[in-house]
């Protein structure tokens, strides 16, 4: 179990949550609206978890919050999980739904066999035991965009339970300073979507659209391992990797392929867990810290001024940052949960199991799967690390933004300069840039070949640092120009002629009889200010190493 | 996992069944109470209208009770008589939707090509005020 460190101080009379900041590396997902839904997730299993937790310098009792988290991912397949409507995001209203789906009587649920698979997938990548044998069940709420008045999913007995996903936080404010922490995976289950209703405040009404109705989703639910916002959003964002390396979910947050609620309370450390309430539908890595973090002061807030915590369910607004509870709550839900009577059991098959001659279509085959699992983001991490020796960091950051690591690949591919540099280039400058204007990867003025191209000048010392730099700022600048095209109109070649760099090294000595005495009087900064004027004599053109060789054998001499 | 789970669905179902009978009148066992009327009313939407649906219930609970005669221990629960059967699965090709206008039939009210509910929770009292029209009985 990992270990956690949580820094609360006390401003005044107020805790503040100082869960150190790992800076901005979610990406930039709009916060789309959903509606407020009635959905209670099932309760995580409660456990002790082993919390740190340092003193205030007041002296009073520290806090320790709990997190667990439930995470829908929708599943990425051409049709829905019982019936053969097309899973698509935009499309007009009510097009993509078939008779099953507006649950017209009649109608029965067929298994689709690439949503098992994506299930199968995630489980063996998050380390779950597959369950040969899972059952569905029916999950009973009313609500006007669940047609059917019941959710098809898997309570009893899911596909995968028991897993564990490993993820980074910062610990310091250092980048370096970052740890490995693990969260349990309770399981995870196929379930059905629901469809999507926009209300109509002003004409009192709600319109149903029933094309997300049916889609399949994978519930993964993570057990209460978690502490703050912070470490909830990086457990988060490492499933989105995952999901997205194996294909299963396009886990994007903006196009609500990704919904995540999170059960919070909190408790002093020896002590039984507190009340817990659940903020729904959070759907954005940026506000899912954030609603995390102020749900738990508000918690320690309510408590510390002897009031008490209900169970309850909320959602973040994230205009005014504060969590607010969500209307049409009445009470404890009761979803008289049901085995579907409709579906027999599914079977799930290895090697050693498989039925001779059964029709391949048919059956899944788990050590199947497993053998053609994608690469991990941790495993291409490790690579990354073993092949060109970056730091971890410097991996995790590569892989976090979307589009980098195959923007790094393609430089590496077509420049001959050392990949140490190249990391350095692309994380810091061509980064920095993006960040500074807000543009993602695939938007960015630069290409992966021109920035490969000016590594190769670089490399071959055909010009300085500096002016590369200011290459580069000119390629983000004006498209379509090439680096050596700017290198030649802009005159930043370095001079290749080692005679005349002597000559002008030799006239700004003589020039400077009293800087030259300086610097044999063994002031240092002496050199530093020839190498400057000799920098300026040559319009920056010198590479300032071979200026201040040049000098000090001409000083020597 | 089946017989745990049963398990605990027949302990919840008799202590459901058990806290009903408790609160009940000493004279008239199995009656059901206000409260478990109006839960019940809740979610299934269902209206227990009068005094002699309330009657209906209660003994239809009786008829059900009557179960309980025969022994189950040691036998495992059947939860689908499709618990022999091969689960059926379906490639992944798009073959059916297309067909707003005719699933649009259907309803009693449609704005441009959405479905039209009332706002907010389903609830007794929203469904006591549609007429029997609008409820299609």
């Amino acid at each position: 179990m990992a270990a956690l460190m949580l820094r609360w101080s006390c401003l005044g009379k107020r805790w503040v949550l100082a869960c150190i900041d790992g800076g901005s590396r979610h990406g930039r997902g709009a916060a789309i609206g959903l509606t407020s839904r009635r959905k209670r997730g099932q309760s995580s299993v409660a456990q002790q978890p082993l919390i740190a937790v340092q003193k205030s310098r007041k002296g009073e009792r520290e806090w320790a919050a709990v997190v667990g988290l439930e995470i829908h991912a929708q599943i990425s397949s051409n049709s829905k999980l019982f019936s053969g409507s097309q899973v698509h995001f935009a499309a007009p209203p009510n097009s993509l739904v078939s008779f099953f789906d507006a649950s017209l009587p009649g109608t029965l649920p067929v298994l689709n066999r690439r949503c098992v698979e994506a299930a199968v997938m995630t489980g063996l990548a998050l380390n779950c035991r597959i369950n040969k044998k899972s059952l569905f069940d029916r999950k009973h709420y009313f609500y006007a965009d669940l047609p059917a008045g019941y959710q098809i999913t898997q309570q009893r007995l899911p596909i995968a339970v028991n897993g564990c996903l490993a993820y980074s936080v910062s610990v310091g404010k250092k980048p370096s300073q970052v740890s490995t922490r693990t969260v349990r995976i309770k399981q995870i289950q196929l379930e059905q979507d629901s469809g999507k209703s926009l209300h109509d405040e002003p004409r009192s009404q709600t319109l149903i659209d029933l094309n997300r109705a049916g889609v399949g989703l994978l519930e993964v639910v993570l057990e209460p391992d978690m502490s703050c916002g912070e470490e909830a959003a990086s457990a988060v964002r490492e499933l989105q990797l995952i999901l997205q390396a194996l294909g299963t979910s396009q886990a994007n947050m903006a196009e609500g392929q990704l919904r995540v609620d999170a059960n919070i309370s909190v408790h002093h450390p020896g002590e039984p867990l507190g009340v817990r309430t659940e903020v729904k539908n959070l759907n954005s890595a940026r506000f899912l810290a954030k609603a995390i973090d102020f749900e738990i002061k508000r918690q320690i807030h309510e408590l510390e001024n002897g009031r008490k915590i209900l169970n309850e369910t909320r959602s973040f607004d994230d205009k005014l940052g504060c969590t607010m509870p969500m209307r049409d709550k009445e009470g404890k839900q009761d979803y008289r949960f049901m085995p579907e009577p409709n579906l027999p059991p599914l079977l799930l098959y290895d090697t050693a199991s498989l039925p001779p001659g059964a029709d391949p279509q048919q059956v899944i085959n788990i050590d199947w799967i497993r053998e053609r699992l994608p690469e991990l983001p941790g495993k291409t991490r490790e690579k990354l690390i073993q092949q060109y020796g970056m730091l971890p960091e410097h991996s995790f950051t590569l892989l976090n933004e979307v589009g980098l690591l195959e923007f790094f690949q393609n430089v590496i591919k077509e420049t001959r300069a050392e990949p140490k540099k190249v990391t350095s280039w692309v994380l810091n400058i061509f980064l920095g840039f993006l960040k500074q204007q807000n543009l993602a990867v695939n938007e960015s003025p630069v290409t992966p070949s021109a920035l490969a191209e000016l590594l190769n000048l670089l490399d071959r010392k055909a010009i300085s640092s500096s002016a590369a730099r200011q290459v580069f700022e000119e390629l983000w600048r004006s498209k379509g120009k090439t680096p050596s095209q700017i290198v030649s109109e802009k005159k930043l070649e370095l001079m290749q002629d080692q005679e005349a760099l002597e000559r002008v090294c030799h006239t700004v000595m003589e020039g400077h009889p009293q800087v030259v005495m300086d610097m044999k009087r063994g002031n240092p900064r002496a050199i530093n200010k020839l190498i400057g004027l000799v920098r300026k004599a040559t319009l920056s053109r010198a590479d300032p190493t071979v200026i201040k060789e040049i000098l000090e054998r001409k000083l020597s001499s | 996992m089946w017989a745990r789970a049963v398990k605990l669905g027949l302990r919840s179902w008799v202590g459901w069944r058990r806290g009903f009978t408790s609160k009940a009148d000493p004279q008239r066992s199995g009656r059901v109470t206000a409260e478990v009327i109006e839960h019940l009313e809740r979610l299934a939407l269902v209206d227990f209208g009068s005094q002699e649906a309330v009657a209906r219930l209660e003994k239809a609970i009786a008829f059900a009770d009557r179960l309980r005669a025969v022994d189950t221990d040691g036998v495992e629960p059947m939860e689908s008589v499709l618990e022999d059967r091969c689960l059926y699965l379906r490639s992944d090709n798009v073959v059916e939707g297309n067909c707003a206008e005719e699933l649009l039939q259907n309803a009693h009210r449609v704005v441009e090509e959405y479905f039209v509910a009332p706002p907010g929770m389903c609830s007794p009292k929203w469904l006591n005020r549609l007429s029997l029209s609008e409820l299609r009985i």
